[in-house]
């Protein structure tokens, strides 16, 4: 706004604008640079991680995979590193915790959406939101000092009646402290509600409310109404959801490194104590070196690109379905 | 249906009967089951929650005492006593450093995506990533900076620390930040494009700040995520028993940390620390929480 002083055709110049046309493309350029700082970080990743865990790939091949034995100090040989008991730890307690999670996130978000009504919703989503809150390694403690050891009776009873089953007794054998891959998967399963919830919830919201009405119109009971027009409507949603919770699941380290007992171990006895992959990093990086660092980032590699495709798979899926319901392709 | 059809004359009763006591036993049965499944489930949401509070705090109270916030920690488990006053200073300094680097390059990222790359393809991709960066385990994060910047540096220190703290709280901030970006109504750009502002003047002037409620309070949440992060920090920052006020020279120590090294010792001592630990990490978590909240109930743009 400048006014140009004392001259006789005082007006505004309106020719010049506000900042200068240089600082629009230093500020576009630095935006730019921002932004794509999240795919260099991403690439930078890859390529750092897969570099120093190099001579681990080189030493053990495939068999990196394929192998269950991980033993960084052998009393003769060469060192072993195989990630498949740590994988099947991994696999085993994300898939118990998706097991106790889904039906109750998809629950609560039901409940949400549908049932709640409006003074409880405002204190539900609070509950959620506080369990989302809380580090991961309060839940770690919580569960080693309090949880494990509580549930050994549990475990031990339920031994007892359901241990003598041919062939599904095997799923609750022995049992011993009470840090095990069911307790590791419990853990878990607290941990990944939040997130499973909150995108059903969004997914569940983009339900027409004519649908419902319309159901409800015919003559339906809620249920009725939620079986037939919210999840039908939301199957793909739902799905995605799962796949969130299931990279967070996989990912999450210190909670299941103190719970799951630390066994390099592939069992199919729940009550058996094992290792899971982010675990096994964290309990052993202090005291590794050479090659054995090398195997411990390997395991990093693995991980990476297991959540990486997990979650592109999911977020990929939640958007095709949040689109179909939308009814364009955002 | 026209206004001069005939009257139906129908004696009410010969309608079907819609009323509630209408439905089938097993119709009213299966709704009955399913809604109390539904509450049951709530349930055992807030089940677990309760309990972990309860003991915290409960467990915490107990050793919580002024010395325990100022003192330095025993450097034998076993010890009873001793405080946790490093791992408190190198929380606060570790998450504000991760803070200081993460949000303004989330917020400029942010002000890409929704100013200027909008539904770009490179936008969307940038967006896509963004998203599976936060799936991203800490522990991986933890890794990256270990090899490219503490083996770089030659030591492990508080700022590495922070490094892999701001790698987890980038992608959170920027798409927080984008989704306030997109409460800005147009017409506020228009009128600021209208007096004669430029493009990146009328972004600095006009658009971030009536969004910086909205991005404060999505910046917040995310440093509460990062405080309670404990993988990276075991593997970049080491360990130190005292108060370490420079986050550039030598090791540094954190509350989840210690949380996760005394949770795994069989000593009672260091198990009540770890109870103290985490009592006041949850402190400082949910203050950082609620302070969010609060900004952003208090002072959001209003959706229209």
């Amino acid at each position: 706004m400048t006014v140009t002083n004392k001259s006789p055709a005082a007006r505004p110049v309106l020719t010049r604008r506000g900042g200068s046309a240089v600082g629009d493309r230093v500020f576009s350029w630095w935006t730019l640079g921002t932004g794509l700082l999240v795919l260099a970080i991403l690439g930078l990743i890859l390529i750092t991680t897969v570099r120093e865990a190099w001579p681990a790939f080189d030493a053990m091949g495939l068999r990196f995979l394929t192998e269950r034995i991980w033993d960084p100090n052998p009393a003769t040989g060469d060192a072993i590193f195989g990630a498949l008991s740590f994988a099947y730890g991994t696999a085993v307690s994300s898939l118990i915790a998706l097991l106790f999670a889904v039906p109750v996130s998809v629950g609560i978000a039901l409940f949400l959406t549908e049932l709640a009504p409006r003074r409880l919703r405002g204190p539900a989503v609070t509950v959620i939101d506080l369990l989302a809150a809380v580090p991961s390694v309060v839940f770690g403690l919580w569960g080693i000092l309090v949880v494990a050891p509580a549930l050994v009776p549990v475990y031990q009873w339920m031994h007892d009646i359901l241990g003598g089953i041919p062939l599904l007794g095997r799923l609750f054998g022995p049992v011993g402290s009470g840090r095990n891959f069911m307790t590791a998967g419990l853990i878990l399963a607290i941990m990944v509600t939040p997130i499973i919830t909150s995108i059903t919830r969004e997914v569940f919201s983009t339900v027409p409310r004519a649908d419902k009405d319309a159901a409800l119109a015919l003559g339906a009971t809620r249920w009725e109404m939620i079986k037939g027009a919210v999840l039908p409507h939301s199957f793909g949603g739902v799905v995605g959801a799962v796949m969130l919770g299931l990279g967070r699941a996989m990912g999450e380290t210190i909670a299941v490194a103190l719970v799951i007992g630390g066994a390099t171990n592939i069992t199919a006895n729940m009550f058996a104590p094992g290792n899971s992959m982010a675990a096994v990093i964290v309990q052993q990086f202090g005291e590794s070196t050479g090659t054995f660092t090398a195997a411990l980032i390997g395991l990093g590699v693995v991980l990476f690109a297991m959540t990486v495709l997990i979650n592109v798979l999911a977020r990929s899926v939640v958007r095709r379905a949040e689109a179909r319901m939308k009814g364009s392709l955002a | 249906m026209t206004a001069t059809a005939p009257p139906v004359t129908r004696p009410a009763a010969a309608g079907p009967d819609l009323t509630r006591a209408a439905l089938s036993g097993g119709r009213r049965l299966r709704n009955h089951l399913a809604t109390t499944a539904i509450w049951g489930a709530v349930l055992l949401a807030v089940i677990p929650l309760a309990l972990v509070t309860y003991t915290v705090v409960v467990k915490g109270a107990g050793v919580m005492n002024l010395s325990f916030l100022t003192g330095d920690i025993p450097n034998s488990y076993r010890r009873v006593g001793g405080g946790m006053a490093p791992a408190i200073v190198g929380t606060l300094l570790i998450t504000g450093m991760a803070a200081l680097m993460a949000i303004p390059l989330g917020v400029f990222g942010a002000v890409y995506l929704n100013e200027y790359g909008k539904q770009r393809p490179l936008a969307r991709l940038i967006r896509l990533m963004a998203d599976v960066m936060t799936g991203v385990p800490s522990i991986v994060m933890g890794l990256f900076i270990y090899i490219s910047w503490v083996l770089l540096v030659g030591e492990q220190t508080g700022f590495a620390g922070a490094l892999a703290l701001a790698c987890l709280m980038l992608p959170v901030v920027i798409r927080s930040s984008e989704e306030m970006l997109r409460l800005v109504p147009d017409e506020l750009r228009q009128a600021s494009m209208a007096l004669g502002a430029r493009k990146w003047k009328t972004t600095l002037t006009v658009v971030l700040p009536a969004a910086i409620s909205g991005i404060t309070s999505g910046a917040l949440l995310a440093v509460a995520r990062a405080a309670g992060e404990t993988a990276p920090i075991i593997i970049v920052t080491g360990i130190v028993f005292a108060p370490n006020w420079n986050l550039f020279d030598g090791s540094n120590t954190a509350l989840p940390a210690q949380i996760f090294r005394n949770a795994s010792t069989s000593f009672p001592a260091a198990q009540d620390r770890a109870w103290g630990a985490a009592l006041t990490l949850i402190v400082i978590v949910l203050g950082f929480t609620i302070i969010a909240r609060f900004i952003s109930s208090r002072f959001a743009i209003k959706e229209r």
